[in-house]
């Protein structure tokens, strides 16, 4: 039997290639549009992850770094569902993250802001979503930091996010944001989204029910990835 | 049943200049996890022949990108696929995953991996008369500047691939050519040289699946 087609890519929900405000795309953009073709075998397999590979401290950005150490920021917890567009949780999902440290300086030989580096902080973490879908990581809020586009912007407090679903073609990296942050309001690369409730689906609200009293506060991100057509007899126009 | 769709798609955003810490800590300089994902693709008891991958992804200024991050999947020897939508995946070669990451150069934006060669896949969306797809392996490219991860496929250019489905659709046919690896030597092992053009001239065919 074959495998259940996945529903064509709503390409208006997701930034254009080329964002002029966003400058990196202006080389990086594609001038042809992507060719539109219904996922094939290899598309509709993927990598299969297990627990397996997956280490107890992996999903404690606290710890997982400098075991003793504490990084210095806001003590946070970043939770959420992974569900696809037919809203069944999505089980199984390799969800991996990537952040500055709290003063906005990230742990990679190409980075030189001046924020200093925290000896406490690595900056990934990674988990499997469990049976309902649902993940959770401990961190640090991550600081806002400048970057060369316009002469003076300012990324807003992000999250980098990688999911990796059943389907090779579910593949999804995104950013997560933190509700009422002003910069992002400002951020060509948030703004190249082209629906405002689009851009709203990546601000995660602050969450008091997830909150540790006195520990930490918490922040929800629940995550969309592409769902399955009901039969496998429907087609899809081509070449669009 | 499959409910129809009630939830749309969270919105893609650029892995940015710092996607190795995410997904490749050890090329971005330190290391966290126990076990590092994404090599071998092939371990070496994987029958097959054994096959080196290597290129660099170019801008449209012809700059090779020295900040990009490449997935990549492939079939295994028999074309098969270690996935449970595979019908055959319980025959999947042992040791064999299929999956990879794979990190320039940061100096020079080159990249390699070494892999075995795929065989022909069975496609049932596209031929339901089982004529299946030549050799290829699927690419993944993330960077700064790429909005939505850009889908695309590398065929091998000593396969016979007129028959493919896949490579039969894109028009103008001379665009096919951008997926096609072309064949060498080195020490014995066959080297496929795959660049990929984002922009201009030659500019490498993405696909929306
Ligand atoms: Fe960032």
């Amino acid at each position: 039997m074959s495998p259940a087609p996945l529903l064509p890519r709503d390409r208006r929900r997701h930034p254009p290639a080329l964002a002029p405000a966003y400058k990196s795309t202006a080389l990086r953009a594609p001038r042809f549009p992507p060719l539109s073709l219904p996922a094939t075998l290899s598309e509709l397999t993927g990598p299969v992850f297990g627990a397996d590979v997956i280490g107890p401290l992996d999903n404690d950005l606290l710890r997982n770094f400098a075991g003793s150490g504490s990084p210095i920021g806001e003590r946070i917890i970043l939770h959420g569902r992974v569900l696809d567009e037919n809203a069944r949780p999505v089980p199984d999902v390799l969800v991996e993250i990537w952040q500055a440290n709290a003063g906005g300086r990230y742990r990679h030989v190409t980075d030189g802001y001046l924020a200093p580096l925290d000896p406490g902080f690595g900056g990934c973490g990674r988990t499997l979503t469990d049976a309902d879908g649902g993940y959770a990581f401990r961190t640090i809020r991550p600081g806002p930091y400048p970057w060369r586009n316009g002469g003076n912007d300012w990324r807003p407090a992000h999250v980098h996010f990688s999911l990796s679903g059943p389907a090779f073609a579910q593949r999804l990296v995104t950013q997560m944001y933190f509700e009422g942050d002003p910069l992002i309001a400002r951020c060509p690369i948030a703004n190249a989204i082209p629906d405002p409730a689009g851009l709203e689906a990546l601000i995660a609200p602050l969450d008091m029910t997830a909150a540790i009293p006195f520990d930490c506060l918490a922040w929800r991100f629940d995550i969309v990835l592409r769902g399955r057509r009901s039969t496998p007899f429907e087609t899809r126009p081509e070449g669009n | 049943m499959t409910p129809p769709r009630t939830l749309a798609e969270t919105p893609s955003q650029t892995a940015g200049p710092y996607v190795h810490i995410g997904l490749a800590p050890e090329a971005a300089g330190f290391s966290v996890f126990e076990t590092a994902l994404g090599q071998p693709i092939a371990g070496p008891e994987v029958p097959g022949e054994r096959i080196r991958v290597e290129g660099a992804v170019f801008d449209a200024a012809g700059a090779p990108m020295r900040d990009v991050l490449i997935e990549v999947w492939q079939a295994d020897a028999e074309g098969i696929y270690p996935h449970p939508a595979d019908p055959r995946h319980a025959a999947a070669a042992s040791g064999f995953r299929g999956w990879g990451r794979v990190v320039p150069d940061f100096d020079t934006g080159g990249w390699a991996f070494d892999t075995i060669r795929p065989g022909p896949v069975p496609d049932p969306v596209r031929s339901p008369d089982g004529r299946p797809m030549a050799p290829h392996i699927s690419f993944l490219i993330l960077a700064r500047g790429i909005n939505l991860g850009l889908q695309t496929r590398m065929y091998f250019a000593d396969a016979d691939n007129t028959a493919d489905p896949v490579l039969a659709a894109i028009d103008p046919p001379a665009r096919r050519e951008t997926l096609i690896a072309p064949r060498t030597e080195r020490d014995g092992t066959p080297v496929y040289r795959f660049d990929i053009r984002l922009q201009g001239e030659r500019e490498t065919v993405f696909f929306d699946f």
